[in-house]
Formats: C-alpha cells, sequence, structure tokens
C-alpha cells in the first residue's frame, strides 16, 4: 500500500489525518497555538474531498455541544482547542462521556493557568486523566510525541471511541503542535454509511424504538447503574488498551518518565547521560488513560531511581508514585508556565536528585 | 336541517383539574366535578352534554391531552 | 351519518367511527409532568400533532433543553438529545450539519434560549441553520422553583426579584425574537400563544410552517410560545393565563414578526 510522504507541521497533520480517517464533521474555534488545525480544514475543502463538514461555531461552548449533536448521530466528529479553550469545552466533555458518545478531542496545550501563554506546556495532565469536567469519568489519553503520531493517533482516536463509546483526548503541546516533520499519511478510509441503530439519533424507523441521547437520570438508581456502566468500560480500558514505548530500558539503572515534548527532550538526555557512562532510560506513556502503572510497578524493582520529567509543577508524578508505591525514589523536574527544558538541564537534575541524593 | 351533536370522554386518571376546558368552551358544556382522581385532581365532565357541538376546542386546549372528542351529524 | 335527534343519547355517540379528536398517537403514555394548566403540555401535542400528520416521525430529531422540559424526551415518541443549559442550537446545529436532510428542533425555555444560550441562539440565528426553534416564553425559571428570567416583564414579582423586577438594576426583559428577526440567518419568526383554542389552532399552523421551512433551507424558524407558569406565578390556571393576557402580551405582542425572510411591518 503505497503511503504519501509529506513535510507538515503537526497541528497540520492531525487535519489531514481527521480528513483521511473519514470524519464526518469537525466543529472548532480558533485559539494559539492551534488554530491551524481549523484553518488547514477551512483551507482543503474537505466538503468536496470526501463530504466533511468544517464548521468554525461562535466558541468553544459552541463547538462541543455541536460535536455532542453530530456524535449523537453515531458520526466521527473531532474538535481542538487549548488550554483556556479546553476549560470552555469541560461541561460538553462531562456531558459526552455521560452520554457515552464517542468523539476525538486534541488540546494542544500552552502555558497557564488562567489566559496564561501561548509557549508549550504540559500543565493539563491533571485535567485530561483525573476529570476536569465534573462527575465519575475518564478520557481515554493519546500523548503524541511526533507529527507522525499526531497524524496516526486520529484513526487510532476514533477507533477507541468508537469501541468504548467514549470520548477520546489526544493530548499534545505546542511545540509538537508548530513544528515540522515528515510525515507518512495512510490511505483515505471511506466515511461510514451505517449507523448503529441501538442507539443513535437519526430518526426513529418503525422497526425500534425511540433512542434518547442523554446524560439526565432523575432517579438515583438508575444514575448509579450509568456510573456502573461506564466504570466497567475504564476497568477494560485499564486492562487493554495501555500504551507505552521504551527507550534504553533493557539495562537501565535510572529511569526518565515523560511523555510528549519532553519525551523528545529526554531522548536526548539518555543519550548524553549514556555517553557519560550512566545507565539512563526513557520510558514514555503513549496511552496517559489508561496509564501503564503495571509496568511501573515491576520496573520499579530493577531501576535506583525515577525522575519524572513534564513541562509542569509535578502533576504525571502522582501517577508514577502511586504506581512505584514509595519503593524507590520518585522526584519531578520540568520548566512551566510555558518554558521548554533542555536535555542538558534534565540531565542536571536527574543527578543532582536521583544518582547522587 | 342537519347540526352537530357532540360528546366527550375525559381520561379521569390523567385530568390535572387545570379547569382551562371549562371556559373554552363555547357552550358551557363542561363542569369540574365534586369528586377526585386517583392523584386527588378534581376532573372535568360534560354538566350540559346536550349542548355539546363537538367543536374540539377543549381538547386542544387541554395541556395534557386527556379529552377525546366524538361527533355525529343530527336531523333536527 | 344522521340521526334522529330525540333519540340521540351519549351512548350513540361515543362510538370509535365518530372519533373526531384524540391526543396525537405519537405523544407516549407516560403522564406529563408539567404542572397543571401549564402550556408546555399543550405545546408538546401541537409539536406531535404536526410531526404525524406530515408523516416525519423517522425524520424527525429533537433537542431537550434544561429547564421544566428537560424531560420532554419522555413525551413525544421520537428519537431525541438532551442538551446542557442553553447549548440546544449547537447540538441541533451538529446534527443538522451531518444530516441536511433531517428535520431537527429545539425545544427551549426563556432561561436556556435567551440567558446562558443567548450566544448559542444569536449565532445559530446568525448562520442561518435550517433549524426550527420552539421557544416557550412564560417569563419565569420554573424547573428551578420561580425565579427571574431574562424575560420577566418589568415590576414582576419572581423569587430572585421579590419587590418586582427593577430595571434600573436588573436590566429590561429581552424580546429575544425581535432581536434574532433582524438577522439575515432568520427566516420566520412569529409569536404564538396557546391558552385558547384559537390561539392553539394558529400556532399549530405556525409550528407546521416552521418544520415545513426546512425544506426550503432558508434558515432558521424560530416559533416563540407566550406561555403561563401558574406555580412561578402563583395563580390558578385560569387566572395565570387572564394575568398572561393582561400583563404579558401587552409587552410580548402576538403575531408574525418575520415571514419568508421578510420583517413585518
Amino acid at each position: 500500500m503505497k503511503k504519501e510522504l509529506r513535510l507538515l507541521k503537526g497541528n497540520e497533520a492531525i487535519a489531514e489525518a481527521a480528513i483521511r480517517a473519514g470524519a464526518d464533521a469537525y466543529f472548532g474555534y480558533p485559539i494559539t497555538p492551534q488554530s491551524e488545525v481549523m484553518e488547514y480544514l477551512t483551507w482543503e475543502k474537505p466538503e468536496e474531498r470526501t463530504g466533511m463538514v468544517v464548521l468554525q461555531a461562535e466558541s468553544e461552548l459552541g463547538a462541543i455541544n455541536m460535536v455532542f449533536g453530530a456524535a449523537g448521530a453515531g458520526r466521527r466528529v473531532i474538535t481542538s482547542s487549548s488550554s483556556p479553550g479546553i476549560s470552555l469545552f469541560q461541561e460538553g466533555i462531562s456531558y459526552i462521556a455521560s452520554a457515552e458518545l464517542p468523539c476525538v478531542i486534541a488540546n494542544v496545550v500552552r502555558g497557564g493557568p488562567g489566559l496564561g501563554t501561548i509557549q508549550p506546556s504540559q500543565a493539563d495532565y491533571f485535567q485530561a486523566t483525573k476529570g476536569g469536567g465534573h462527575g465519575d469519568y475518564h478520557l481515554l489519553v493519546l500523548a503524541p510525541a511526533s507529527v507522525q503520531e499526531m497524524a496516526d493517533f486520529v484513526p487510532l482516536g476514533f477507533d477507541l471511541a468508537f469501541k468504548y463509546r467514549n470520548p477520546v483526548m489526544i493530548l499534545t503541546d505546542g511545540l509538537i503542535g508548530q513544528m515540522m516533520e515528515k510525515v507518512e499519511l495512510f490511505e483515505q478510509i471511506p466515511r461510514a454509511t451505517e449507523f448503529d441503530q441501538d442507539w443513535v439519533s437519526t430518526g426513529k424507523t418503525p422497526d425500534r424504538e425511540r433512542n434518547v441521547i442523554t446524560s439526565l437520570d432523575l432517579q438515583a438508581v438508575d444514575m448509579e447503574k450509568r456510573n456502573l456502566r461506564l466504570q466497567a468500560k475504564y476497568k477494560k480500558m485499564r486492562e487493554e488498551e495501555v500504551r507505552y514505548e521504551e527507550i534504553s530500558c533493557g539495562d537501565a539503572e535510572y529511569l526518565l518518565v515523560a511523555y510528549g515534548s519532553s519525551a523528545r527532550i529526554c531522548q536526548k538526555t539518555v543519550q548524553l547521560a549514556r555517553d557519560k557512562g550512566m545507565k539512563v532510560g526513557l520510558f514514555r506513556p503513549i496511552t496517559l488513560y489508561p496509564y501503564p502503572t503495571k509496568y511501573l510497578q515491576e520496573i520499579s524493582g530493577k531501576v535506583k531511581g525515577i525522575l519524572s520529567v513534564e513541562m509542569n509543577a509535578g502533576q504525571m508524578i502522582e501517577d508514577i508514585r502511586l504506581a512505584v508505591n514509595g519503593k524507590i525514589p520518585v522526584e519531578h523536574y520540568g520548566r512551566f508556565g510555558g518554558m521548554v527544558h533542555s536535555p542538558n538541564e534534565v540531565l542536571e537534575a536527574l543527578e543532582e536528585k536521583i544518582i547522587k541524593a | 336541517m342537519a347540526k352537530q351533536r357532540g360528546a366527550i370522554v375525559v381520561d379521569i386518571e390523567r385530568c390535572k383539574g387545570c379547569e382551562l376546558c371549562i371556559d373554552s368552551c363555547p357552550t358551557s358544556v363542561l363542569r369540574m366535578e365534586r369528586k377526585v382522581n386517583g392523584k386527588g385532581y378534581h376532573f372535568a365532565y360534560m354538566e350540559n352534554p346536550e349542548e355539546c357541538t363537538g367543536c374540539n376546542n377543549c381538547a386542544i386546549v387541554c395541556p395534557d391531552g386527556v379529552i377525546s372528542v366524538y361527533r355525529v351529524k343530527v336531523e333536527v | 351519518m344522521s340521526t334522529e335527534a330525540k333519540s340521540i343519547t351519549i351512548k350513540d355517540i361515543i362510538k370509535e367511527e365518530n372519533l373526531v379528536y384524540r391526543k396525537s398517537s405519537l405523544m407516549t403514555d407516560k403522564m406529563l409532568s408539567y404542572c397543571p394548566g401549564c402550556g408546555h403540555g399543550t405545546v408538546h401535542q401541537i409539536i406531535a400533532e404536526v410531526i404525524e400528520e406530515m408523516g416525519i416521525q423517522s425524520q424527525t430529531i429533537a433537542v431537550a433543553p434544561v429547564g421544566c422540559s428537560v424531560l420532554a424526551y419522555e413525551f413525544i415518541d421520537i428519537d431525541w438529545q438532551q442538551a446542557a443549559h442553553g447549548r440546544a442550537p449547537a447540538v441541533a446545529t451538529g446534527l443538522k450539519r451531518v444530516m441536511p436532510d433531517k428535520y431537527i428542533f429545539t425545544y427551549q425555555g426563556d432561561g436556556d434560549l435567551a440567558a446562558i444560550g443567548t450566544g448559542e441562539t444569536i449565532h445559530a440565528c446568525n448562520r442561518g441553520e435550517h433549524i426550527t426553534i420552539i421557544f416557550i416564553n412564560n417569563g419565569i425559571y420554573g424547573m428551578t422553583g420561580g425565579q427571574m428570567a431574562p424575560t420577566t416583564i418589568a415590576g414582576m414579582v419572581t423569587s430572585t426579584s421579590p419587590y418586582g423586577r427593577e430595571v434600573s438594576t436588573m436590566g429590561s426583559p429581552i424580546k429575544i425574537s425581535e432581536l434574532v428577526a433582524q438577522l439575515p440567518g432568520t427566516y420566520y419568526v412569529t409569536r404564538q400563544a396557546v391558552h385558547k383554542p384559537g390561539n392553539v389552532r394558529k400556532t399549530k399552523k405556525a409550528i407546521r410552517k416552521a418544520f415545513e421551512n426546512q425544506e426550503l433551507k432558508k434558515g432558521v424558524s424560530l416559533v416563540e410560545v407566550v406561555s403561563n407558569c401558574n406555580s412561578g406565578w402563583k395563580m390558578s390556571p385560569v387566572k395565570s393565563n387572564k394575568w398572561m393576557e393582561e400583563n404579558m402580551f401587552p409587552f410580548y405582542p402576538l403575531g408574525d414578526i418575520k415571514v419568508d425572510g421578510e420583517l413585518v411591518k
């Protein structure tokens, strides 16, 4: 199968992949550093390529609710925003998760909190993996570390979203969103023409009961049942969907744990460390929910210490500490507020906080 | 000469006693029963059934759709 | 069928072949959760009748709001989506854009449409989405216990305007239908009522038109129904309709505001 090779920005890769993944619609709102997603889509005129709808909404509130509507009709819908906009999405995300609808949401994270800055950050980890919106729900969270993964995670995201009838988040950042790399683009997946009549709101035909897409259960006993259904889903995700990458972990004495851009930076740190004779490995979670807890539990029996390297004040470190359960020291290093750490800074931090400590 | 004669049937258990049907009737057919239904609401009934022309007014104004209307043509 | 006048009894009349009106078969068996005398029930039945008469049950998807009619999806036998407060026009946009040949309508109250949802309402109208918006305006937040709404008229007592709506601090009531009628994206905007049989018949015509307009693909059709909230206004249903005539109608006059894309002079 001939694949097409292109040089693209991360944001553009998401957009091109959405068209090729057979998306039915994109609803979005401009916000730096991800506006290229919608700009690329409107420029490409996917309505002529595949019939895909692209619409700029009046706000993120509008956009996420348009996603809710189209997802209710069983369509492949995708949206994107950046941290402050994702905060606006939270109400809609809670509703979508509760109503058990599939969709893909890309967060190109920028420095925060508040209006923040436009430079990259990883400070939305808690928001993405622990909640964000109200209630007991989880997003399946994929963290790309390259422009290639920005493209590949779109069809993967749709497949997982429909497998579990749950929203999937592609958690990336302004660095990957803006950088350009070569991408092998997959072939066009045709848009669906049939939709699962068990739940979609496409019009009640005589052969079935009416479908109601709702997140409301006035009777608490029904709401508990809904929650039990959701929890069963998340359990299955934790058992079947964990994804990660190991770099030089086989003989590692010290481990860096990082995702996304931070992982790319740490790849260089591993090289620098190995040049100095230190046996350092990099563990890169690809799914942030479900988190690769089991792997970290096992490896904590082999390495002497872990440094969680994330562009925030310390968020993923909590999940690492939970997995490691006090067996070995776990420390955090990372610049935040839009600042990006350098490979040397990470190495110094590893030496200071873990190796020499 | 023909005229319309009508009659209504009230779904007594679903009537909420709002009384909107009473004023809607152009020939003052309806009143509220002194009795109450299972939910404690007084319900509508035809006090003057001979005056009913089956015009549908009461049925269409009823917020709960509890009234069904029947009508025949009658030779006077 | 003619019969002798003198011999006719009620039993003679009440026969299936003489049935001239029964509530629509598209209304489910569930008892409506609305207060006795509330206009919501009447409008639900009109909508059900219109959908049944047009034969579009399998092609209609509706969006329910948050408010007293949050459970609207229990009562009309079509596919529904229940939206967050105010977001129904955006949800409807999502639905209509991916299923342009289906009939999509929102059913919203005054808080949903004209307070929290103002942005979604105005922009769906501005984009000219080919949807129908049914707007129930009773000038109060019924579901949450009778608080002031953006359409509460000046001087009206509610639980958050216990001394009457004070325009200088709380703002004036909004005539949102007139507002959106200014936008080129609205095709049909009308204000109706359902408290009297004549009004019910007019509202049905308006709602039928609002649905048929979707076939023309010329923009939003919005039917506002000025209605009562006897519970929130603390009156009996009959008295509340009278109060509505005397106090709401002067500020919210009934009639067409925009027809076939032209403002009515």
